[in-house]
């Protein structure tokens, strides 16, 4: 034990698809500190969510071979049986998903379904779990909880059902809060609402928070280290500023640039074009041999980029956490 | 200079007064037939100039698309008018209508929706030269399709693919090219790199830059994302609850906001940059906004405002000059400005 909330070990996830083998997530390992936020970032199919699912027993184990260790408060996530993860699920670890209209069941009031988590995992009576829904409804912020709780999710409003998702994850006061896109589907002003309210609870109840995203800009707040993945791998890793300010990796820096920036957008009266990365990412049925970003890479070198998978090591020697890349040219892009 | 939009009359390629866009709505259990009004579009007044991106940014539900929807007479305006290159467009029908369908294209969000997965690129690319009769002859379609699939960024070659085989990104190229088919005037681009990731996205707002320039077209894009509006406009509108609350230069807008919604609107909006977030003061605005069928009396962003006072329950803001040259906001910091509500006897705001 080391004081973790969570620590994650070479975790690897394989599907089984009609094109064969796809290697969703290779080989990635991380802790969680009670307390802190941890931004798993990528693009789509970077396997960003499919990590986590993975950690939970969310994926159906006909297609899906997950390996390595996942502890959760000294329990290995991976090994436990299907009754115990259940326990597990909750208490040890609550999910928000991005779309709230579909993790809420649309047929039962919002009452119900808090109630229902809250009984799944505690000998509470009917009645005692409706004050504590109300309760919690309250604190993520929703007015009115007392009625709210016998509203139907297509009464709310997007951010309001999030609210009410977000109660649902912390209703049972877990360790580990992971956050999937939960706030992508939602305008700016009211993701700002959720971020201010999870972190608040974090700071109350020490909750360590997974918080995966494609939005830098939501990064850049709310995380203290931040994890980039790409196809499957994690490519960088480290603290919020090592990684958004001093980006060791090619496909972080390509990112970076990509980005439209609110705060300075014209360099001499002229906005210059955005950069890009060209191409696509690999398909994880056919990932490259060699480093996973070398077909789409700016900087790539020599045969070694091609054929030699490039290491996760620490760059730099600065004090404090270690900021880790895997490539074969950390030096400054030309 | 036009008083109402603060534009020179000359420039103007899109001029919008007054426009409303209402739709009927059903009561609830017994008030069924006690039908209200959605006000999607209320009472926007706007011009696009000849040759800008004008950048529409609003939350979702403040009806930017349905103003973008009207311009194009895609949605029938309940109300006002729009008048198009000195075409009425809220009347025109038959050869005009076809016409104005040629001169104003759009780019729809969702690639993977709007391209017919039945039909070739090619065969999708080239339908607005048949339907305005553009190019007569199959091998001058052709050969047209390659240009404008080049024009796009696409190799002319992947004209006979369906578009399952290609990327968000791609897809989006193809919708690009057919929106330009016509060689149209003005594009109205709804939303347009919403779905796409990072990477793609840059890469698409390039390309809508580069063909602004070299094809001199008029761009209206809507977008919530402000960062990639704030790149790509020239002047940025912002819309709450079916009115424009403030329009301007973009970095007149994007750096010094006049209207306080504005400003909540562009605190809110994460930068990647974590010495600029942790310094930042994030207005948080209260609640959620209101529906567009219970629109607030007065000024329509009073119930969220941190600033409200008096005047703003009692009159109903008018844009008005505040900040920068050519910078409007429909705000009462800057002068009580705007029509008053009218109330019954007992004080109840009376249905306008």
């Amino acid at each position: 034990m080391s004081g973790q909330v969570l620590e994650v070990e070479d975790l690897r996830v394989r599907l089984r698809t009609p094109r064969g083998p796809a290697d969703v997530v290779n080989g990635l390992s991380y802790t969680v500190g009670p307390g802190e936020t941890v931004a798993v970032v990528g693009e789509s199919g970077s396997g960003k969510s499919v990590s986590v699912l993975a950690l939970l027993g969310l994926l159906p184990a006909r297609v899906a071979t997950v390996t390595g260790r996942a502890v959760l408060q000294g329990e290995d996530l991976l090994t436990m049986k299907p009754e115990r993860l259940r326990q597990v699920r909750g208490p040890g670890a609550g999910m928000v998903f991005q779309d709230p209209m579909t993790s809420l069941n649309p047929v039962l009031t919002v009452g119900r379904q808090l109630v229902e988590g809250i009984r799944a995992h505690g000998d509470v009576s009917k009645a005692a779990a409706r004050r504590r829904a109300a309760d919690l409804l309250g604190e993520v912020g929703l007015p009115d909880p007392e009625r709210a709780l016998d509203r139907y999710p297509h009464e709310l409003s997007g951010g309001m059902r999030q609210r009410v998702v977000i109660a649902i994850a912390l209703s049972n006061s877990p360790a580990l809060l992971i956050a999937d896109e939960a706030t992508t589907a939602l305008d700016v002003t009211v993701q700002a609402q959720i971020i201010d309210l999870i972190e608040g609870l974090q700071a109350d109840r020490g909750t360590g928070v997974i918080w995966i995203t494609h939005d830098l800009g939501v990064v850049a707040g709310i995380a203290d280290r931040v994890l980039v993945m790409y196809g499957g791998r994690c490519v960088e890793d480290g603290t919020v500023d090592d990684v958004l300010e001093r980006p060791a990796h090619p496909y972080t820096r390509g990112l970076l640039g990509a980005l439209p920036d609110l705060a300075q957008p014209a360099v001499d009266g002229v906005v210059p074009d955005l950069a890009t990365v060209p191409g696509t990412p690999p398909a994880p049925t056919d990932l490259p041999e060699g480093c996973v970003f070398w077909p789409r890479c700016p900087v790539r070198g020599d045969a070694r980029c091609e054929h030699e998978q490039p290491p996760l090591v620490q760059i730099g020697s600065g004090p404090g956490l270690p900021h880790r890349a895997a490539t074969w040219c950390t030096e400054e892009a030309p | 200079m036009n008083a109402v939009t603060a534009v020179d009359a000359s420039d103007v390629l899109v001029s919008v007064r007054g426009l409303e866009v209402h739709f009927p709505v059903r009561g609830e259990g017994i008030r069924k037939k006690g039908a209200g009004v959605l006000r999607a579009v209320d009472g926007v007044d706007l011009d696009i100039l000849r040759g800008e991106t004008l950048g529409l940014v609003g939350e979702s539900g403040c009806g930017k698309s349905t103003l973008g929807n009207a311009v194009l007479r895609l949605i029938p305006p309940t109300g006002g008018s729009i008048d198009f290159a000195g075409t009425d467009v809220t009347s025109v029908g038959g050869k005009g209508l076809r016409e104005l369908r040629r001169r104003a294209g759009m780019v729809f969000q969702d690639p993977f929706a709007s391209l017919d997965p039945r039909r070739t690129v090619a065969q999708t690319v080239s339908e607005p030269l048949e339907v305005h009769g553009l190019r007569s002859g199959k091998r001058e379609r052709a050969a047209r399709v390659g240009e404008l699939l080049e024009l796009v960024g696409l190799d002319p070659a992947v004209a006979g693919r369906y578009p399952h085989e290609f990327s968000g990104g791609q897809r989006q190229r193809v919708g690009i090219a057919r929106a330009l088919a016509g060689e149209p005037d003005f594009l109205v681009c709804d939303e347009a790199i919403a779905s796409l990731d990072v990477s793609v996205q840059a890469q698409v707002l390039n390309l809508l830059r580069r063909l602004q320039k070299q094809l001199g077209l008029t761009l209206l894009f809507i977008s919530h994302d402000l960062s990639a509006v704030r790149h790509i406009s020239d002047r940025i509108a912002v819309m709450y609850l079916g009115r424009i609350v403030e329009i301007g230069p973009a970095s007149a807008v994007g750096s010094d906001p006049q209207m306080p919604y504005t400003q909540a609107l562009l605190s809110a909006v994460p930068v990647p940059h974590p010495a600029l977030e942790r310094q930042r003061q994030r207005v948080v605005l209260r609640g959620d906004v209101p529906s567009p069928a219970a629109v607030p009396s007065g000024c329509r962003f009073r119930t969220r405002c941190p600033y409200v006072f008096e005047p703003c329950d009692d009159v109903d803001p008018a844009l008005q000059p505040a900040g920068a040259p050519g910078q409007l906001a429909a705000c009462h910091l800057h002068g009580v400005v705007g029509t008053p509500v009218e109330r019954t006897p007992e004080g109840v705001p009376a249905e306008p």
